[in-house]
């Protein structure tokens, strides 16, 4: 399944599997630069092992094996070095996972694991990267606070900030908002549309309305009679909403089940 | 009231009196130390002995600085020695081990844990001595500080492993998926994120390895010469201050008490005392920082 | 590499100067990671090389020494430290058995008491909570003193004041003392493995509190208790310090309980620094060592039986 204009990231023919149980069937899609693509469907479908394929992050589990491909850019993921790849791919988690340490560590962290060490220069992307991530206005004076000391709205988007830091191209948000209260949440979402400007965005989302708010392009996935995942249905979100191709999706939007 | 009932609370009681009879051995402990301990407090004085830098129960001396240097150097030669090594360790088991491997090495450790003082005080005496006397430096016969900084090592490093490997087990998994995720190698994420976070978990490893190896009495008694004299470099470098026998205060109160009598038995409760307290001391800091600060 | 973006051009001249400095520190992160890992990896053999080498030297000079008439006769003394070392391993025997015979019910009903009826105490008034608490205290003050005050205190206490003298009895309240601390500390972690379940079920069925814990929580709690034991009994195998200055020395068969003795570790001691037997001393110790992994061995054995016990039950 595709759509077109220019490709970001792609799967080709991808299964997963945790051991001897396959997560992820044959899924096929190609992501667009510069956009917002939401990923959706009822638990348990794999959206989120999903999302972990594109910085390799689901290697941390002992006894996975993927057949298939995957792409960013046009060269296979798996040709790279995984600790550049996740550099370029960065990633949001679903419970906000500051450092215990201070908020410019925090921001900083990245950049100077890579190498940067002139203060002035972290100091202006530290700023940059907040200030991208809504959230220099209100920490600009206690830098040296503690993260750990920040609501969960202004953690999660710290966690933003820091994985901007690091330059990345594409951002995998995993239910970002999903921890967070209403107007935490209105946030995270209008700096998912501000970022898609500048980075490629992936979302998994439990909430259709805020799919249908937030992204260009939305895929739906279903589990399958063996538990597996695979893709249902991939196409701009307005297509997708309103005038959905499969039954299945439309039975999901319309909340006849999950 | 039937049987059962009576039985009940007469059991609770017993039970009750069962553990207070710990509290009842420490306070009979701090008793009896304190009260052998009084003659020579009260004759010599706890300055003159904490200060005193000779030790002469015939001449009526009894400062024990010559023992407190012997247990600070030999501990921390044994720090020194140990604690990189037991931190690695403590590393490798918990991050960088497969686990085929982990399965190997993790006993390997708790059975060093277990090997009887003695034995590491024979190899000592038979291995380790020798081997220190082949450094060519005048005066060195192989007793010495280094013999027993060595031993201490071994003896404390399955102590400071098994706990700082459990305080970075703890570290929670999603600091280490958030250092991933930016493009960090593992090390990276070890060294930034990983150890810093579980640091107030290591340093209690590294002090309650401390408190051991100044408990620690045959092993030492063994290798370390059971010189009385405050311990010198034998030469002009530094160093060899660690191939000059010593005595520790664990070794002092065992070779002399079992002969010595009136303000020398005495003299030596002191020393226990004194041993108590630096190690209490040690301990409760330990605690303090695995529990986190008391509430 | 490079992507094309459909961005702003700031972004791809700040991925160009990015991308530049990255590669660079990339492979020279990768070197250090790999120098650091061989380092990890050495200390991870470090443990067991150390443990390689000191007990395989002591097991493979002390071989030469056992058979079983070293194992069966006594130690006759004398400047070759003649015999064998049966009297140190009745002794031995005999003192781990005076110990365990002491410590054992205190330990266990100490233990019973701060987990079982302890919170009760908590909500039953200021006087008895503060008491439980002191008694807390007192076993974790306990756990920390060294064992040469363990040692000295036994000496005060047992052999002086009480006029024990250095004997079986005096070394076994003394090292009773060590290991107290030690089965309080098992106990009460298997009596809190035990489910809830159990207890409730208990006294639903209308059971007095020591009928449940009698009856259905100890039961339940026995291997860990038995792992405990087994681990004190490690205990007072290696530990010299404490019977040293209170068992007495005495290479001879302990008869009574008001006999001097000694046990192989301090046998080992006494060979290696008075008498300077350096091969009978390895012999006795390569019998300790063995003696050691084997109870190690058990401990390990039985607290994963306990484990697995657990996980099959509740």
């Amino acid at each position: 399944m595709s759509t077109d204009g220019a490709v970001k990231l792609e799967t080709r023919g991808y299964n997963f599997y945790y051991g001897g149980f396959r997560a992820l069937k044959d899924v096929d899609i190609k992501i667009n630069p510069n956009q917002v693509t939401a990923i959706i469907g009822p638990s348990g479908c794999g959206k989120s092992t999903f999302l972990r394929t594109f910085n390799r992050m689901n290697e941390l589990i002992p006894g996975v094996r993927v057949e298939g491909q995957a792409f960013l850019d046009g060269e296979s993921i798996f040709g790279e070095d995984v600790v550049e790849l996740r550099r370029r791919v960065g990633m949001v988690f679903q419970r906000p996972n500051p450092f215990p340490k201070s908020i410019y560590a925090n921001v900083t962290y990245g950049p100077r694991a890579h190498g940067m060490r002139d203060r002035s220069e972290l100091d202006q992307l530290a700023e940059r990267s907040l200030r991208a991530a809504a959230l220099w206005d209100e920490v600009k004076d206690e830098l040296s606070k503690s993260a750990l000391a920040l609501s969960g709205g202004q953690q999660q988007r710290l966690c933003i900030a820091r994985a901007l830091a690091v330059e990345p191209e594409v951002i995998l948000m995993d239910e970002p908002a999903s921890a967070l209260d209403p107007v935490a949440t209105l946030k995270i979402e209008e700096l998912m549309r501000e970022l898609a400007r500048e980075y490629t965005i992936v979302v998994v989302t439990h909430n259709m309305q805020q799919a249908a708010r937030v992204s260009d392009h939305t895929a739906f996935f279903m589990m399958g009679e063996d538990r597996e995942g695979y893709l249902v249905e991939y196409g701009p979100t307005k297509e997708i909403f309103t005038n959905p191709k499969d039954q299945r999706t439309e039975d999901y939007i319309t909340g006849r089940f999950g | 009231m039937p049987r059962r009932y009576v039985i009940d609370r007469v059991v609770k009681y017993v039970l009750l009196l069962n553990a207070l009879i710990s509290i009842l051995i420490v306070m009979l402990i701090f008793f009896f130390t304190w009260r052998e301990a009084g003659d020579a407090i009260g004759q010599v004085g706890i300055d003159t002995m904490l200060l005193g830098t000779i030790w002469r129960p015939q001449l009526e001396q009894y400062g024990i600085v010559p023992m407190i240097m012997g247990s600070v150097l030999s501990t921390f030669g044994a720090v020194v020695l140990g604690v990189p090594v037991a931190l690695l360790g403590a590393i490798f088991l918990a991050e960088v081990a497969p686990n085929a491997v982990r399965e190997l090495v993790r006993p390997a450790v708790e059975l060093l844990a277990g090997i009887p003082s003695v034995i590491y005080g024979l190899f000592g005496i038979v291995v380790l001595v020798p081997l220190v006397r082949r450094i060519p430096v005048p005066r060195n016969n192989g007793f010495s500080l280094l013999a027993a900084s060595i031993v201490l090592a071994v003896m404390i490093l399955p102590t400071i492993t098994n706990i700082a490997e459990d305080a970075i087990r703890a570290v929670p998994r999603e600091y280490k998926e958030g250092s991933l995720a930016l493009g960090t190698t593992r090390w990276q994420t070890i060294v930034g994120v990983i150890i810093p976070a579980a640091r107030s978990g290591i340093v209690a490893a590294i002090i309650l390895g401390i408190g051991r190896a100044l408990g620690e009495t045959m092993a030492m008694i063994m290798v370390i010469g059971n010189a009385i004299m405050v311990p010198e470099p034998l030469t002009s470098n530094p160093l060899t201050l660690f191939l000059h026998p010593a005595r520790t205060l664990t070794g002092n109160i065992a070779v002399e008490i079992a002969y010595a009598t009136g303000v020398h038995e005495s003299a030596l409760f002191a020393t226990g005392v004194v041993l108590f307290i630096f190690i209490m001391v040690v301990n409760s800091a330990a605690h303090v920082l695995v529990r986190g600060r008391p509430r | 590499m490079n992507a094309i973006h459909a961005g702003t051009s700031s972004q791809s001249a700040q991925d160009a100067r990015s991308a530049a400095r990255l590669s660079d520190n990339l492979a020279r992160r990768h070197l250090v990671e790999r120098a650091a890992f061989g380092v990890v990896w050495a200390a991870g053999m470090v443990a067991v090389l150390a443990l390689a080498v000191v007990v395989g030297y002591v097991l493979l000079q002390g071989a030469s020494q056992v058979n079983w008439e070293f194992l069966t006769t006594p130690p006759r003394g004398g400047i070759e430290a003649e015999g064998g070392m049966s009297t140190t391993f009745m002794g031995t025997l005999y003192l781990v058995l005076l110990c365990i015979v002491l410590a054992a019910p205190l330990g266990v009903g100490a233990a019973i008491y701060l987990i079982e009826y302890a919170e009760q105490a908590q909500a039953g008034g200021r006087w008895l909570s503060r008491l439980v608490g002191v008694a807390r205290f007192g076993v974790e003050t306990l756990a920390g003193v060294p064992s040469i005050i363990f040692g000295l205190f036994g000496y005060a206490l047992f052999v002086t004041l009480l006029e024990l003298g250095f004997s079986l009895l005096s070394a076994g309240l003394a090292g009773a003392c060590l290991i107290l601390p030690v089965i309080i500390r098992t106990t009460e972690e298997a009596l809190l493995a035990v489910p809830l379940s159990y207890r409730e079920g208990s006294l639903a069925l209308g059971a007095t509190q020591w009928q449940t814990v009698s009856g259905v929580v100890v039961p339940a709690a026995l291997p860990g208790i038995v792992t405990g034991i087994v681990l004190s009994i490690g205990r007072v195998v290696s530990e010299t310090a404490v019977f040293f200055v209170t068992f007495g020395g005495s290479a001879n068969m302990p008869k009574s309980l008001l006999s001097p003795g000694r046990t192989m570790a301090l046998h080992v001691y006494y060979l290696a620094m008075e008498t300077r037997a350096f091969a009978k001393a390895m012999g006795t110790g390569a019998v300790l060592v063995v003696a050691t992994i084997i109870i190690n061995a058990s401990v390990s054995f039985l607290s994963r039986r306990v484990m697995g016990r657990l996980r099959g039950v509740g």
